[in-house]
């Protein structure tokens, strides 16, 4: 495939293009002005994950913004993939911003609704919500293919954009998922993440609903995983985290195991044990690994899940 | 209707601080029907002062009004007597309501004792549920008459987030408790229509400007004014 046909041509796009199985991570912005800790993450992933996203705001908190912090991760050689919430700008905002991170090299994007100011420390301020994410995708896509801003006036060089998605699996309600999956295509995704996979008889089901109408062959549809680092994560996630679906035998299998190193390795061979069983998923295109605050644990789960080299692609 | 709630009883009696005669001024429409700003709530609201200036030590004389209702000229013009001799209102209508006074009677100081916050119903006795952000350009004939604009946390137009579950709102807060996700009851009621496949439509960006987004708005009917 020579480079002229690619969309955006980033190194997600071409591994996902030539249907090798992707590996993305997850970074998310120090809470200060402090420059050093997307350096230190991306440091730690280089060379374990394709790309990795940028996270907006994750839950509603303040962090540096995703695109400075994708300008970084990029500097420090680790590819971004910018998150972008509907949450905190209007139309104006979006368009500025994925313009202005283009000009600097990102063009992975991914269209985020955001969670909700209440749950973060902000809950006083006022939701945009000016557009949602599948409106937000189809403003994207008509930037890059279209050449034409939301309003409809032209623009005269447009942003290579790589655009991305996430979908809930394990939301409500559940013969809607894949439908809504379904309008976020004919938007314009080129790929989506899942929500974190705990309970894997539910995303087959899901992934099952996702092929009969044919999706998966017009999205690369990476499955979203998060190594626990003990029982307490699984139960946090299992009660705190909206839209989390976690079985109780998570629970158990982690509880079962003394704190410390001997239940975070025994969270990394979960992980390992749930990408080799989601690899083998028709319609899986690659994983998505959301170690949050863990991203040491990610080398070793990439190394011991066979996923190591990652590809080269040019 | 538009509903309002009372404000705290001693944010209400400091603004009476400094003034030896005030009126409450209740509106026996909308307000009176939640059951917070009507002729009643503007008497127990001015009893309640009286006795606090009382404790208090203070010489000020408090009185009540109610009109029909506060947000028309003719139905202040029936209050406005009595309006006269008071060089402060505390008013328990809505917003409205207390901007219709404060213009009537400007310059006098026109204080609001209740907080305007919704346009709702009585869902149960007691309990009121916002259903309308009077955004100008409804939406609700393909949402099953369910609007998404105020009754999804997030404004959403093409369906719930990955925060709906069991029905449920992600956002949920120790006043407000449980909230319904509006898009699993639009995406039931659809169903029970048969018209689910609205639900599949991709809906463009909604035109805020017709919303207060736009700045503040002016209806014109102009088949209406006199000849």
């Amino acid at each position: 495939m020579s480079a002229t046909q690619y969309k955006a041509g980033s190194n997600l796009e071409k591994i996902l293009s030539e249907g090798k199985f992707a590996v993305t991570g997850e970074c998310g912005p120090p809470k200060s002005a402090d420059g050093t800790v997307i350096e230190e993450k991306a440091k730690i992933l280089k060379g374990f994950v394709d790309a990795v996203n940028i996270t907006d705001n994750q839950t509603a908190v303040v962090r540096v913004c995703s695109m400075a912090s994708g300008l970084q991760a990029q500097q420090n050689g680790l590819e971004a993939i910018m998150q972008m919430t509907c949450r905190d700008r209007n139309r104006l905002a979006m368009q500025a911003d994925i313009l202005g991170a283009s000009i600097l090299g990102i063009k992975n994007i991914l269209c985020l609704t955001g969670d909700h100011m209440s749950f973060g420390n902000h809950p006083e301020a006022k939701g945009v919500h000016d557009l949602d994410a599948i409106n937000l995708i189809k403003m994207y896509k008509d930037m890059r293919d279209e050449k034409k801003f939301q309003c409809g006036d032209d623009m005269d060089v447009a942003p290579a954009l790589y655009i991305g998605c996430a979908e809930n699996p394990f939301g409500d309600p559940f013969e809607f998922r894949a439908l809504r999956l379904k309008k976020k295509v004919e938007a314009g995704a080129d790929f989506m993440q899942t929500q974190c996979i705990f309970n894997i008889p539910k995303f087959k089901k899901w992934m099952e609903e996702v092929r009969a109408i044919g999706l998966h062959k017009e999205i690369k549809i990476l499955a979203g995983l998060t190594p626990l680092k003990g029982v307490g994560a699984a139960k946090y996630m299992k009660n705190f985290v909206p839209g989390m679906d976690v079985p109780q035998e998570i629970v158990d299998r982690m509880a079962s195991v003394e704190k410390g190193p001997p239940a975070q390795a025994e969270g990394k061979k979960l992980a390992v044990e749930m990408i080799k069983e989601i690899a083998e998923i028709e319609g899986v295109a690659g994983v998505h690994l959301m170690a949050v605050e863990w991203e040491v644990a990610v080398p070793e789960i990439v190394e011991m899940a066979g996923l190591l080299p990652r590809p080269a692609v040019a | 209707m538009i509903t309002a709630e009372r404000k705290p009883f001693d944010e209400i009696y400091a603004m009476t601080e400094g003034h030896d005669k005030v009126l409450v001024a209740g509106c026996d429409t909308c307000v009176a029907v939640c059951l917070t700003g009507g002729e009643k709530e503007a008497e127990i609201l001015a009893a309640e002062l009286r006795i606090k200036a009382k404790e208090d030590g203070r010489d000020v004389q408090i009185e009540h009004t109610a009109a029909i209702r506060q947000c028309e000229w003719e139905y202040l013009d029936a209050i406005a007597a009595k309006v006269e001799e008071y060089p402060a209102v505390l008013s328990m209508a809505c917003g409205i309501g207390i901007q219709s006074m404060a213009e009537k009677f400007a310059p006098k100081l026109v204080l609001p004792a209740v907080n305007t916050n919704m346009l709702g119903m009585p869902q149960e006795h007691a309990v009121w549920l916002e259903r309308c952000g009077a955004c100008g350009e409804c939406v609700i004939g393909d949402t099953a008459g369910i609007c998404p604009v105020v009754r999804c946390s997030k404004s959403l137009m093409n369906g719930p987030c990955g925060g709906s579950h069991d029905g449920k709102c992600e956002v949920t807060t120790p006043e407000k408790g449980d909230i319904d996700c509006a898009w699993a009851l639009i995406w039931d009621r659809l169903k029970a229509q048969g018209r689910e496949e609205l639900m599949l439509v991709n809906r463009p960006p909604k035109n805020w400007s017709k919303s207060s987004s736009g700045g503040p708005r002016k209806m014109v009917r102009e088949e209406a004014k006199p000849v």
